[in-house]
């Protein structure tokens, strides 16, 4: 208990239309209610489905701070379960992913369970014989979240039994999966390797309102996109001449304002949003031999160049993820505290389609957001100043202003100035909504 | 120059004290121009261009990483980082005329402000005999805990 806990005004009050308080950043109270209600009110990111290809495969994650397993069950649907024996809380699986067969065996004292989660044995059964087992929680076997959903191959869940539906909590903002999986000649993408996993010493929202901040590349970011663009001049080459693969995928943070102002966001309702409305870093990428002739074979010229055209930047699910359509990349941000967050960068192949755009979509994902990654560098270094910094007193408020206008509707779809800051502010709306939504419901209910 | 399982050995040490004192020019200079270093992110990957990996870079990305180290707007190394290097007495696995191979097991210790990570990782080298110089063919540095969350690793393990 403290100032937060369960308090929908003083949780709502660290919002306002232009600013937001650093409790927000630095409270481990607001952490933990965040986990408690946005991350159980909101659809949250669990996996893909070519993670848990086969029956009986699994892929151990979490849910804010929930440990979940991602399940393909003997019917082909794909369950997520609480990772957590019913008996004495065990973890049923430890490893990252594997096939459990037919049915998960918790290692402690055997209890076993189907692997949509049902209670399948108990050793020594008889041992709870008229004990009224079957009326507690541990009788009911493995816990299921309330609802999940597999968009295309993206599996979401949401961990609360009763809420909004998929549909009304992403809306349109689903034309930027759509983008990404229709880039596949096949319609479908299929995971590459492990995810790249970092570790910030920062809030989780500070990378997740950075993946729209447009402001900052080529501040933050000089040192290695200004640096690389100066070495390339050095170099001489005639402009015909093939650049350096980094010159391609880094050089572009360095644009001008102009840039980034005129390529524009969009917001949706629920805090989803997304840069590069009519053009983005990823728009002049060269061509790969055979993708436009596979694309047009499967959907036709005219549907193929739509695709193709749609080269959308950052597109942030509220609350915890970002994809990058264009280049098949997906972020998750996982809060650990209030100060700590892992960051895992997943690539997806596209089925069907030449190798050498995996290649490129590999070499985006470690030159910019591998722990190695001179371009990663920077940007851990300004989050973590960022959380120190908001340690002073009597400074204590974080500016979301930009390009703001009166009475924003945050219910309704934008199109703004690309350096606006309106997708954080439509971030913070859906963060109110979401953190408070079953708190309102609970106080109107007494 | 005859190359004998001593002068490999005694390459190695010279690179890591290399990597270890900032002395990067000379450091660039030991590569052969399309050479690659390597550091796969998945245990014993054995893709370094389509699948993810921690580094796979040219020296255009070598000499930008080493360049960007002094830059003055290189935010992350204000102050800058320091490493070190803790080599076992590498093995030599291939040896022919002019390519050799060898394996070397490291300890790698990388410090910035108060923070200090401990990375034990193994380094496969390619070595070539060019123009009576030793050189560096192609780098891998397999990280132990390769799947492990890491903080920044701002220099060169
Ligand atoms: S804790 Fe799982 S069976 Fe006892
Ligand atoms: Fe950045």
């Amino acid at each position: 208990m403290g100032t937060y806990t369960d308090n929908p005004a003083a949780l709502a009050a660290l919002v306002e239309p232009h600013q937001v308080h650093r409790d927000i950043y630095t409270s481990q109270e607001v952490y933990l209610q965040e986990m408690k209600h946005l991350f159980a009110n909101a659809w949250i990111f669990v996996g893909h489905e070519s993670q848990t290809p086969n029956k009986g495969d699994y892929f151990s994650t979490q849910i804010g701070n929930q440990p979940v397993i991602q399940v393909r069950h003997s019917t082909g649907d794909i369950h997520v379960l609480l990772n957590r024996c019913p008996h004495k809380g065990t973890k049923i699986v430890i490893d990252r992913q594997g096939n459990t067969g037919k049915f998960f065996r918790c290692p402690y004292h055997a209890w076993s369970f189907k692997t949509d989660g049902c209670l399948l044995a108990i050793p020594l059964k008889k041992g709870y014989q008229d004990t009224g087992l079957e009326k507690t929680q541990s009788g009911n076997g493995m816990k299921a979240v309330g609802d999940v959903r597999n968009y295309r191959g993206f599996i979401f869940a949401r961990l609360a039994e009763e809420g909004i539906s998929f549909e009304d909590y992403f809306g349109e903002s689903l034309t930027s999966l759509d983008n990404m999986v229709d880039r596949s000649p096949a319609g479908r993408l299929e995971v590459v390797g492990p995810p790249l996993r970092y570790l910030h010493h920062c809030n989780w929202k500070m990378l997740v309102e950075n993946q729209t901040d447009t402001c900052h590349p080529m501040v933050a970011h000089e040192s290695s996109a200004g640096t690389a663009v100066k070495l390339y001049e050095e170099l001489g080459l005639p402009e015909d001449a093939p650049k350096p693969a980094a010159m391609e995928i880094i050089a572009p943070f360095m644009s001008a304002y102009e840039f980034f102002e005129d390529m524009g966001i969009r917001t949706w309702p629920n805090g989803h949003g997304h840069t590069g409305v009519s053009h983005s870093i990823h728009s002049d990428y060269s061509e790969i031999p055979g993708y436009l002739e596979a694309m047009t074979e499967s959907y036709g010229a005219e549907k193929a160049k739509a695709i193709l055209a749609d080269n959308r930047h950052n597109t942030v699910y509220f609350p915890n993820i970002m994809i990058k359509g264009p280049i098949q990349q997906l972020r998750v941000f996982i809060p650990l505290a209030a100060d700590k967050t892992i960051v895992e960068s997943y690539i997806y192949r596209l089925v069907d389609a030449p190798d050498e755009l995996t290649a490129r979509t590999a070499m985006y994902n470690r030159m910019i957001n591998a722990p190695t990654s001179i371009v990663g560098h920077d940007d851990l270094e300004m989050y973590e100043r960022a959380q120190e910094g908001l340690m002073v007193d009597g400074l204590e408020w974080v500016n979301i202003q930009r390009l703001i206008e009166e009475d924003e509707d945050f219910e309704t779809e934008a199109i703004e100035n690309g350096t606006t800051e309106r997708q954080m502010r439509n971030q913070f709306h859906a963060w109110v909504k979401f953190m408070t939504i079953a708190m309102d419901e609970k106080e109107a209910a007494e | 120059m005859t190359v004998t399982r001593d002068t490999l050995i005694d390459f190695i040490y010279d690179e890591a004290r290399m990597l270890d004192e900032g002395n990067y020019t000379d450091w660039l200079n030991l590569w052969l121009p399309d050479g690659h270093y390597w550091m796969p992110l998945d245990y014993k990957q054995s893709d370094p261009i389509n699948q993810t990996s921690l580094m796979y870079e040219d020296m255009f990305m070598l000499k930008l990483r080493v360049e960007r180290l002094n830059g003055a707007r290189t935010f992350s190394q204000k102050p800058k980082s320091r490493c070190h290097h803790v080599l076992q007495r590498p093995f030599v696995d291939e040896m022919e005329e002019t390519r050799f191979v060898t394996t070397t097991f490291m300890h790698y210790v990388e410090t910035r402000l108060d923070e200090q990570q401990l990375l034990a990782i193994t380094a496969r080298h390619d070595l070539a005999l060019v123009d009576g110089a030793l050189r560096i063919a192609n780098k891998r540095v397999d990280i132990v805990n390769c799947d492990a969350a890491f903080r920044n690793i701002q220099l060169l393990p």
